[in-house]
């Protein structure tokens, strides 16, 4: 693009670009926000395959009546590790790669406020999904070796697979205990009476998981207060970052009710007490044990409730960047919608009581958490309101990461409508562990969550790898998801209304809900090639040779301001920002009045100081160094999830014991415990660079 | 209490100026609080709902075990002058920690030792009182197993005492760092966050001590059902007879 000289603007020296360091060691040491974003992403893509996978068995299993591709016991593994691994290992993981990848480029900074801490979550979080899943690599194989000798038994009538099942069982540590207990982990299945070693690695795998959140939330909750790019007020502050700001604020006070919850049952477990237990048999004879397992059901979803807003916050912000970008209009309503955002976190944590609305709690606490379950309708339905505005009367184009999201927002008003259902009580009570609760709570999260992430990696595939996904396959990606989604999950309405309980295993020909259990296996199926065209997508465009410009789609916020990929740097000289679609200002309000420049010409913030009076602020600092300053790479994050892993594996795993006065401490925690320690100080006296 | 916790951020905002270590020459924290100081206060946020959500759990209990007759009792093992004694040692140490930060900002590096000694040796004076109590409780029969009212106790108090070990560490790891030479006075914030958790583990301990020891317990029941102060029954009718006007 041609310059064009304005001399009373002085352009200020560019500092020298710092080059990305490469190799193994550089990806377990890096503080870079980017890269983080990867690693989470494809960290929690391979979870998605694997909770993927759990989802399609089950359906698999409930394919026609008295199935049994497999037993009842696996069948309670499969919906609970499935429940578990797409909240807190699949939607989780792939909000907080958004946020790594897209809050630090939206505020015009460098990185995240605390580089390190941000390594620290990732690994933590590696660390707690190892724990929650080592049960399950342990007994897939037994798994897959019961189905292949069923099908070799009945397709060719000879059993010679038959031993392989029982011997792996046997023979592989921990492959008859897989978590059976259902992702909210009722007492008391979780008790010691009824469960085994299974439940220590669910419990102690989400309490890591809760650390590494916890981490990250403070993380951004500062990034974006305290970074902001000069001149970016709050009320200019892109609304993805926003839906972080405060699903970050949900993280820091949902998380500690489920922290200490687990802690109280990890206790029950391992120390004697009965905090979730209301009696104890005490040689054979029925005691009465003072503890309540409603306890746990309170605590669990004073956690619970918020954790929804935390899956879904994230998915609406994303919804708000894209689809005023394919509009090509601005936000309607920007400020309300902040304002939605907030008052659905705000009220998220005063209703969850309408999951327990079974549980006889009274007609007083009922209505009021009945009342205020309604409520929430009101700022989400401010929402569609604001998304449906932006798009009417706008410029509308529909590629494949505004199909997604436009997916989205028709889906979670169905999701919705059946959340509003569910807060009137007799409906609930009618409801209550149906497959209509399951339709629901789909609806709003693959329908809802999943679909916004699935449009934002598209959305901002180019700005990460520098590449643009095919736009056919997207397409066609898009509509096997819309389809199978639909064809699988909306039937399971009608199956709850017929009566059909959740969690069961298997039902007879004469419950009559054959049908519509075929029907929605079949839709599952068609998310599970939907999955694949999405695989071979990546793949093709991993190949291509293709570049990709600053700004493919024309965007509004700073991210789009910067080479795609970004350099290591992110922007070389800290933008000043003057309005909230601050891309289009300064090419529409600005560029377009002027005689020589191209309405379609992309203006990059590195070239502001020609193009803008606002020019760019620049420390100077900078201008000094005359190069830019990046946080150090560090292995001490790394050492805190090694530390953090093996913490937990000693007590869940059998070894040796070391007698510390009244306690025994497992040789392999006590290892732990140390390399944390070491890796605290270590880090404490580690420059920050 | 109170005014010990203004002091300290009074002079807080003095030391938020500068910029956060991690970014020196990033422009300055947009919020106009230094990032590590924001980090400090956010996990305090956060600290007070895991301290409440074991509070609230240990109030739900409260009474349950001398309800179902599972002794030791808490009116039985609790020596309130005790604790009593271990929570005023404690509360002084907010205040000779307010000294230290006062003194390394005065770049008084030999108040700054004395100070921060003085605060560690009173939260260790309390850790190792607590220890004692608890070894007496269990000598009393009263352990982690026991009842309900030992499970939610020691868990309670326990999760605070580990806090204050933390706390204690962390003030010696402060004092080694100072007799090195690396604790100047605009490492200020260095001591300031330390004692930010300090002042707030301070003030857990005074609800925990309150709720859990000096707030009476109901009587066994051969000794009447009801033994909560007069006050908080008539708040409790009080708010019955509201509830009951409610139209369901």
């Amino acid at each position: 693009m041609a310059s064009i000289a304005q001399p009373h603007i002085q352009a200020p020296t560019l500092p020298k670009p710092k080059v990305e360091a490469t190799g193994l060691w550089s990806w377990l040491t890096t503080v870079d926000h980017k890269r983080i974003a990867k690693l989470y992403g494809v960290t929690a893509f391979i979870f998605f395959l694997i909770g993927g996978l759990e989802a399609l068995l089950l359906r698999v299993q409930l394919a026609r009546p008295q199935n049994d591709v497999v037993d009842a016991q696996r069948y309670n593994e499969l919906f609970t590790m499935h429940g578990t691994t797409m909240i807190f290992l699949v939607v989780m993981p792939l909000s907080v790669a958004f946020f790594n990848l897209v809050v630090p480029l939206q505020i015009g900074a460098r990185d995240v406020a605390f580089p390190r801490l941000n390594g620290f979550s990732y690994w933590t979080f590696l660390a707690g999904a190892f724990i929650l899943n080592i049960p399950v690599l342990f007994a897939l194989p037994g798994v897959f070796a019961g189905m292949a000798a069923t099908a070799w038994t009945n397709l060719l009538g000879s059993p010679v697979l038959n031993g392989l099942q029982p011997w792996l069982d046997a023979n592989l540590p921990f492959a008859t205990n897989v978590p059976d207990q259902g992702w909210y982990g009722y007492s008391p299945l979780t008790q010691q009476l009824f469960s085994g070693r299974e439940i220590d690695f669910w419990a102690l795998g989400i309490q890591v998981l809760g650390i590494a959140s916890l981490a990250g939330a403070f993380n951004f909750i500062v990034t974006i207060l305290n970074l902001r790019a000069p001149g970016m007020t709050m009320m200019r502050v892109p609304i993805f970052s926003w839906a972080t700001l405060i699903t970050s604020v949900l993280i820091i006070m949902a998380f500690p009710a489920i922290t200490i919850a687990l802690f109280f049952l990890t206790f029950d477990r391992l120390g004697g007490t009965h905090f979730y237990s209301a009696f104890n048999i005490v040689d054979g004879t029925l005691i009465s044990a003072g503890g309540d397992p409603m306890l746990w059901q309170h605590l669990f979803w004073i956690f619970g409730h918020p954790e929804v807003y935390i899956l879904i916050l994230p998915a609406f912000g994303l919804v708000s960047e894209i689809i005023p970008v394919f509009s090509r209009k601005p936000l309607f309503g920007y400020a309300v919608m902040v304002y939605a955002i907030a008052a659905i976190a705000f009220l998220g944590f005063g209703v969850w009581v309408h999951h327990m609305f079974t549980t006889g709690l009274g007609a007083t606490p009922t209505a009021a958490f009945s009342a205020a379950t309604m409520l929430i309708a009101i700022p989400t339905g401010v929402k569609i309101l604001n998304w449906t505005a932006t798009m009417w009367g706008g410029s509308l184009s529909f590629p494949t990461a505004m199909l997604f999201v436009v997916g989205l927002v028709s889906q979670f008003v169905i999701g919705g409508l059946s959340g509003v259902m569910h807060a009137i009580v007799p409906v609930d009570t009618q409801h209550n562990d149906s497959y209509f609760v399951v339709a629901h709570f789909h609806y709003v999260l693959f329908g809802g969550s999943i679909f916004a992430l699935l449009g934002g990696l598209y959305f901002y595939w180019p700005k990460v790898f520098g590449k643009l996904l095919d736009e056919k396959l997207g397409k066609l990606h898009f509509w096997l998801t819309f389809a199978g989604f639909n064809l699988t999950f909306f039937p399971m309405h009608f199956l709850g209304l017929a009566g059909m309980p959740r969690r069961y295993q298997t039902y007879s020909f004469e419950s009559g809900w054959w049908f519509w259990n075929a029907i929605s296996t079949i839709g599952a199926l068609l998310i599970a090639a939907s999955i694949m065209v999405f695989l071979i997508n990546v793949q093709r465009t991993f190949a291509s040779k293709q570049t990709v410009p600053a700004n493919p789609w024309d965007a509004a916020t700073l991210e789009w301001a910067i080479p795609s990929p970004p350099p290591v740097y992110n922007f070389r000289v800290v933008p000043l920002v003057t309005h909230r679609d601050q891309l289009w200002h300064d090419k529409y309000d600005q560029v377009a009045g002027g005689a020589d420049r191209v309405a379609d010409s992309i203006i990059e913030v590195d070239q502001l100081p020609e193009n803008s009076p606002a020019g760019v602020a620049l420390t100077e600092a900078q201008t000094e160094a005359g190069n830019i300053h990046l946080p150090n790479p560090s292995y001490y994050p790394l050492l805190c999830g090694i530390g953090f892993f093996f913490l937990p594996f000693g007590i869940l795993m059998n070894n040796p014991h070391i007698q510390v006065g009244m306690f025994g401490v497992p040789i392999l925690s006590a290892l732990g415990f140390l390399i944390l320690v070491t890796a605290i100080y270590g880090w404490s006296f580690e420059p920050a660079g | 209490m109170a005014t010990a916790i203004e002091v300290v951020t009074a002079h807080g905002a003095g030391a938020a100026s500068h910029g956060g270590d991690d970014h020196s020459d990033h422009p300055p924290p947009s919020a106009g609080v230094n990032s590590r100081k924001m980090l400090m206060w956010l996990f305090l946020a956060s600290d007070c709902m895991f301290f409440g959500t074991l509070i609230a759990t240990y109030m739900t209990y409260r009474n349950r075990s001398i309800e179902l007759q599972m002794p030791p009792y808490p009116n039985e093992i609790f020596d309130i002058p005790y604790t009593s004694v271990s929570a005023f040692v404690l509360l002084m140490s907010s205040l000779t920690m307010v000294l230290a930060l006062s003194a390394i900002k005065r770049n008084d590096h030999r108040g700054l030792r004395v100070w921060i000694s003085a605060t560690a040796l009173l939260g260790a004076i309390f850790v190792g009182g607590q220890f004692f109590e608890f070894t007496t409780f269990a000598r009393e029969g009263l352990t982690l197993s026991s009842n309900i009212f030992g499970s939610s106790f020691y868990v309670l108090t326990g999760f605070h005492g580990t806090h204050v070990t933390i706390g204690v560490i962390w003030l010696l790891t402060l004092l080694f760092v100072s007799l090195r030479g690396g604790l100047s006075s605009e490492k200020a914030l260095d001591v300031e966050l330390a004692g930010l958790y300090w002042h707030f583990v301070d003030i857990v301990w005074i609800v925990i001590f309150t709720l859990v020891y000096l707030v009476p317990y109901a009587n066994p029941p051969e000794g009447g059902a009801e033994a909560a102060p007069e006050a908080l029954i008539q708040l409790m009718t009080l708010g019955q007879r509201l509830l009951a006007t409610l139209p369901f």
